[in-house]
């Protein structure tokens, strides 16, 4: 099916994430969708599978223009999405998964249905016993499974979101395999990645998007050079930096292992010391947000050691942590980081090593009004978090840090925020270097990174290089890295994908 | 439009006119007049000063049950167990008398020992229904509830079984205790002043815990945001457990007062709905700890007034319970109203 | 031998209205909607299917109205939940609350006043099969209907297109939304269903069990509390949670049966036997995901901790993963 976008506009809000995308996709094509984090990738398919309603322009399948109202009506239309987290059911079935939302009589025909599983799945090469419970497959065989699910309902567009992650070498290779075959069939096939590698070996065609807009095309075969700059921009020039002495070590990691349910990082080590900026880049679901929540103490790991100040606080919690001078701040700032209902001031009550029973109102209301001085947040003692904006509420985040502190981990310190709180957030950050606090913080804004930090280690697909001087990169550099290029020279065998 | 005054009054008043009009047509449908019906619970309540005193009676135990929901309430928990909490209390209070109602102890010691462990045995109630909250992953719900009849059942196998009265058990308890061990009351009537003060105590002890202390704070933002409050510092699992054991304290107390002022011995139901009626007001009053001693002081009236209403036109008591359901049905209806209201203006 | 028979065919009779209110939450659970009210509306329903046979002599309008306020307070439940965006626990509590100060306010005027109640009707040819016969075919057709419905309940449920579609919006509501449900109108109609369904325990109560209201001696108050602990104990499967309500019924039965020969214990005590079942139940499914079983587990060597967690996983009888979680299409 022929795939024509004319002119997509999509809001959210004052975020314009997309921004008159055009883009044709004729049939039998497998196209690349490349592009950072927050680059509008994933609105511009929303958009396409019926997710989400562009604010104007049009989509056009076979030449006819039509209108996408619900995912339902997508799949009628032929188009089907096989998302990051397959949206199936764990607790039931292969055969029910398949056999639920296709229209039919009352009692489906478990048996012919289990038939025609079977002969889809030889087709491809897939495995899957349609009485298996889907909870106990692999990321990899509940991506076949939505796949044979949405060809047995006759899509004629697959769009994939991120597929290659997390699943095998094998898998991979299968799926592959699966989507040329279906594209020499004449099935067009959208994917949407990170991976340099995956784009280049796969893809016909690709088109990169950054800030909403659709800044290139290009087609096999990839330069990926010339990717890498259309995907994060030109390069940034620094400022001449001072580095600091090295201080006393902080933190240090000794073979580190942390486990989640997609990932398996090991390892791991890393030393660093007092007033050092640690920059941790890398696509979302690499591999950084367990491995900041390991240093913090918030999750386990399964290997290694861990010491804070000389200190072996390996399987404490994160109070231990906290006690021995380490702070986190989480990136989704109202469901982690902040408590709906409560005052700016309450927030700074809770915040501080308190003494007594009875809360001091005086006490707290100077420390509210002397915090957000001092912060700039734009709101009152009595304000209550939700009521902020997001800048002010970041702001309210980093106010919350004890000082002195050894350590502080933050997750996307400055995402969806404009320049002017960024520049504030971080000159805030950067004071409390000069006092010998360590920064590890990670983000997917490339000139952050480079901007802000001494050193730089990369995540991808659950590996990590080791601490990267930030002299010694560029932005194609890191973009590279980030896309899962240029790793060569650290690792050999394969990833610790599970 | 911004959250107005007018607005959020206008919906309350609007529960309240709701509620009120619905049980004048359930009036009508019993086959009694409205007005005078209305007249008749008024008078029930405050025409003697017997009335008055019993509602006192009943103000009590519903000042501490409600007292305890505000703090478990405040860690955002639903403790339906509190009827079998304020069971325990009075199980552990009848043991203790019991235990020690034939030695040479003084007697308001005794009872003083069987108030303090009347309330150790709600705590450790509550306690356990927390236990298998946090450490098993048992919601409080089903947990609570499933107390709450194992509570009923040890109660009845006790006063049918090792501490039944001599001859045959039967539901009217167990054996009154000597007048000795009964706390002090107002000529008999069964209202201790002891109970009263120690009641409102309790709940401007709620008051200012919630309010004005740090356990209180710290204890609002486990219920409101578990994981920010885990990363500001606060102990949330144990936060969770104290607020049991402190409800699981108050309630009771609730109970040991029941069996050393007004009922002088075990009996089946001993809790008398006060429990769930506790959650109802903290329901209406929503969560605010200063409207407890006034919207108590209605309800109690209202079961006051009630028996009045069964004694005149033989309706039974239960109106009480319907206009108390009612108004917190449609208050807390008339809340989700009025946010959509608010949203679509 | 006879004795015991009928003594187990009247066991099957008890066991009819607690099985209704069991399976009709079970598929409300199902759905994704706790509906907490069952206490109350049993009780109201029982009043209200009593009164209305009382005054029209007629035995099905008592059974419709039962079903109908079911379906009414269920409907109330949902409407709080999904509509005004209120707890599914307060609205269904303050509900279980009201019902039953409804039913014995209203149901003064019908206490203790005898009424019509169900005949019996024995099923010809089957009714004289040596054992079964007597057991399962001299009943009445309410208790027949409640035979019917487990099947029916467990065919829906898991072997019908629409029954899968159910499963769906109460384990991962986008996924369902995404082939196609709308999954609040879904929750509103089965909420509703199931409601009828527990709405229908009252009338088979009091229209036939136990006939006649009496008020707060009636026998029911506690009934709609530990349906649902046999929900939970059912694992929100129709079957199992059948054999649930039977167990029940029979441990009541035994209570009273056994009762002359342990003077000790009333009867009470075995009826409260459902739920320290429940709470071990509840334990022993969730205990597998507590923080520190998952630590003690990685302590293991790993032969151990491998049967140890295939034990874990086989007792899990989890609750439909999206239970009173509200859904939101945007």
């Amino acid at each position: 099916m022929n795939i024509e976008l004319r002119h997509i506009h999509k809001h959210f809000g004052k975020v314009h994430a997309n921004d008159d995308i055009v883009l044709n996709i004729p049939s039998g094509t497998i196209q690349g969708i490349l592009g950072e984090n927050g680059a509008g990738k994933s609105t511009l398919m929303k958009v396409l599978s019926g997710f989400i309603h562009p604010d104007s322009g049009e989509i056009l399948l076979d030449g006819r223009q039509v209108v996408i109202r619900s995912p339902a009506d997508a799949i009628r239309l032929g188009v089907g999405m096989l998302h990051q987290d397959p949206l199936d059911f764990p607790p039931m079935r292969v055969l029910d998964n398949f056999l639920l939302g296709r229209r039919g009589g009352i009692f489906p025909d478990r048996n012919a249905v289990a038939r025609e599983i079977h002969d889809l799945a030889v087709q491809f090469d897939f495995s899957l016993d349609p009485e298996a419970y889907v909870d106990s497959l692999t990321v990899g065989e509940r991506q076949q499974l939505e796949i044979l699910r949405l060809l047995w309902l006759g899509a004629r567009v697959l769009i994939l979101d991120e597929p290659t992650t997390g699943i095998s070498a094998s898998q991979k290779d299968k799926l592959f395999a699966t989507l040329r075959k279906l594209a020499a069939q004449g099935m067009t096939i959208i994917f949407v990645s990170h991976k340099l590698e995956d784009v280049e070996v796969l893809c016909h065609k690709v088109a990169v998007l950054t800030a909403g807009k659709l800044v290139g095309e290009a087609s096999a075969p990839f330069k990926a050079k010339k990717l890498v700059e259309m995907m994060f921009g030109k390069e940034v020039s620094l400022e001449a930096r001072h580095r600091l002495k090295a201080g006393a070590k902080v933190l240090e990691l000794h073979d580190l292992a942390v486990e989640d349910i997609r990932l398996r990082l090991a390892g791991i080590n890393l030393d660093i010391h007092a007033g050092e900026v640690i920059g941790v880049a890398g696509m979302e679901g690499s591999g950084q947000g367990p491995f900041i929540r390991a240093c913090s103490g918030l999750i386990r790991p399964v290997n290694g050691k861990l010491l804070v100040h000389g200190h072996d606080l390996t399987g404490h919690s994160y109070h231990v942590f906290k006690r021995n001078g380490v702070s986190f701040m989480p990136a989704s700032r109202m469901e982690e980081g902040l408590v709906p209902g409560l005052t700016l001031t309450e927030h700074f009550e809770l915040a501080e090593e308190t003494r007594g029973l009875f809360v001091d109102g005086e006490k707290g209301r100077k420390l509210a009004e002397e915090r957000i001085q001092s912060f700039n947040i734009r709101g009152t003692p009595l304000s209550t978090v939700e009521s902020l904006s997001g800048g002010n509420q970041q702001r309210a985040l980093l106010a919350l840090l004890r000082a002195p502190l050894s350590l502080i981990l933050l997750e996307h310190p400055t995402r969806g925020l404009d320049i002017e709180s960024t520049i504030y957030i971080w000159s805030k950050l950067k004071e409390r270097c000069q006092q010998g606090t360590a920064i590890i913080f990670t983000s997917s804004d490339l000139e952050e990174i480079l901007q802000y930090s001494d050193r730089v280690i990369v995540f991808f697909s659950g590996r990590v290089t080791p601490p990267l001087e930030v002299s010694s990169l560029t932005t194609a550099k890191l973009g590279e890295l980030i896309g899962g290029m240029g790793w060569a020279k650290w690792t050999s065998g394969r990833a610790n994908e599970k | 439009m911004k959250n107005n005054v007018w607005i959020n009054i206008g919906f309350q008043a609007g529960a309240l006119v709701l509620a009120l009009l619905i049980t004048t047509l359930l009036l009508v449908a019993a086959g009694a007049p409205p007005f005078q019906a209305y007249q008749s619970i008024v008078s029930g309540a405050f025409g003697s000063s017997n009335d008055v005193v019993s509602i006192l009676i009943s103000w009590s135990p519903l000042l501490l049950t409600t007292a305890g929901v505000l703090i478990t309430f405040a860690a955002g928990l639903w403790n339906i167990g509190v009827e079998g909490q304020m069971v325990l209390g009075s199980i552990f209070a009848t043991w203790m008398l019991r235990l020690l109602q034939d030695t040479s102890l003084p007697p308001a010691l005794i009872i003083l020992l069987g108030i303090i462990f009347g309330m150790i045995g709600g705590a450790l109630w509550a306690g356990l229904a927390g236990a298998l909250k946090t450490f098993g992953g048992v919601n409080e719900i089903f947990g609570g509830l499933g107390l709450n009849f194992v509570a009923t059942a040890l109660t009845i196998y006790l006063v049918f079984g090792p501490w039944k009265r001599p001859g045959v058990g039967s539901m009217s308890g167990t054996q009154p205790f000597d007048q000795k061990l009964w706390l002090p009351t107002v000529s008999n009537t069964g209202l201790s002043p002891w109970a009263l003060v120690l009641s409102i105590l309790v709940v401007v002890i709620v008051f200012f815990l919630l309010r004005g202390t740090y356990f209180g704070l710290r204890l609002k933002a486990v219920g409101k945001n578990m994981k920010a409050a885990f990363l500001l510092g606060v102990p949330t699992w144990q936060y969770s457990m104290f607020s049991f054991l402190l409800c699981g304290a108050f309630t009771g107390l609730a109970g040991a007062i029941q069996v050393t002022a007004v009922y002088h011995r075990l009996l089946p139901n001993i809790s008398n709905g006060y429990g769930f009626l506790g959650l109802l007001v903290a329901m209406l009053i929503n969560y605010q700890a200063v409207w407890v001693l006034p919207i108590a002081f209605f309800f109690a009236a209202l079961n006051v007034g009630g028996i009045q209403l069964q004694i005149v036109y033989k309706m039974d008591s239960s109106f009480a319970g319907v206009l108390q359901d009612l108004l917190v049905l449609l208050v807390l209806l008339g809340q989700g109203a009025r946010e959509r209201f608010l949203r679509k203006a | 031998m006879d004795n015991i028979l009928i003594g187990l065919a009247g066991v099957l009779v008890a066991a009819a209205p607690v099985l209704f209110a069991v399976i009709g939450e079970t598929i409300t659970e199902r759905a994704g909607i706790i509906n907490l009210s069952l206490n109350g509306t049993i009780l109201l329903a029982a009043m209200g299917g009593f009164s209305v046979t009382y005054v029209t002599g007629n035995l099905l309008l008592g059974f419709l109205a039962g079903m109908l306020i079911g379906a009414i307070i269920a409907f109330i439940v949902a409407f709080g939940s999904i509509t005004l965006h209120q707890s599914q626990v307060a609205v269904g509590f303050v509900l279980a609350l009201a019902g039953r100060d409804l039913a014995y306010f209203l149901g003064v005027p019908y206490m203790n006043t005898p009424g019509p109640t169900l005949p019996t009707w024995p099923i010809p040819v089957l009714k004289d099969i040596p054992i079964l016969g007597p057991l399962f075919f001299r009943l009445d057709a309410v208790t027949y209907i409640s035979f019917i419905i487990i099947v029916l309940a467990w065919l829906w449920i898991f072997r019908t297109r629409p029954g899968l579609m159910l499963q769906g919006i109460g384990e991962r509501p986008p996924a369902a939304f995404v082939r196609g449900a709308n999954v609040n109108r879904l929750r509103y109609i089965y909420t509703v269903v199931g409601g009828a369904f527990v709405g229908l325990a009252g009338p088979a109560y009091t229209l036939n069990v136990k006939p006649g209201w009496m008020g707060t001696q009636t026998g029911l108050d506690g009934i709609g509390w530990i349906a649902l602990a046999i929900v939970i104990f059912g694992g929100w499967n129709p079957l199992r949670a059948a054999f649930g309500a039977y167990l029940f019924a029979l441990l009541e039965w035994l209570g009273l049966v056994l009762q002359p020969s342990l003077p000790g214990i009333p009867s009470q005590v075995l009826q409260v036997a459902p739920f320290p079942l429940m709470i071990l139940t509840l334990l022993l499914v969730n205990i597998g995901d507590a923080e520190w079983v998952q630590r003690w587990l990685a302590s293991m060597p790993e032969e151990t901790r491998r049967v140890v967690a295939r034990i874990l996983r086989a007792m899990r009888a989890s609750p439909p993963a999206a239970l009173g979680i509200p859904f939101e299409s945007e």
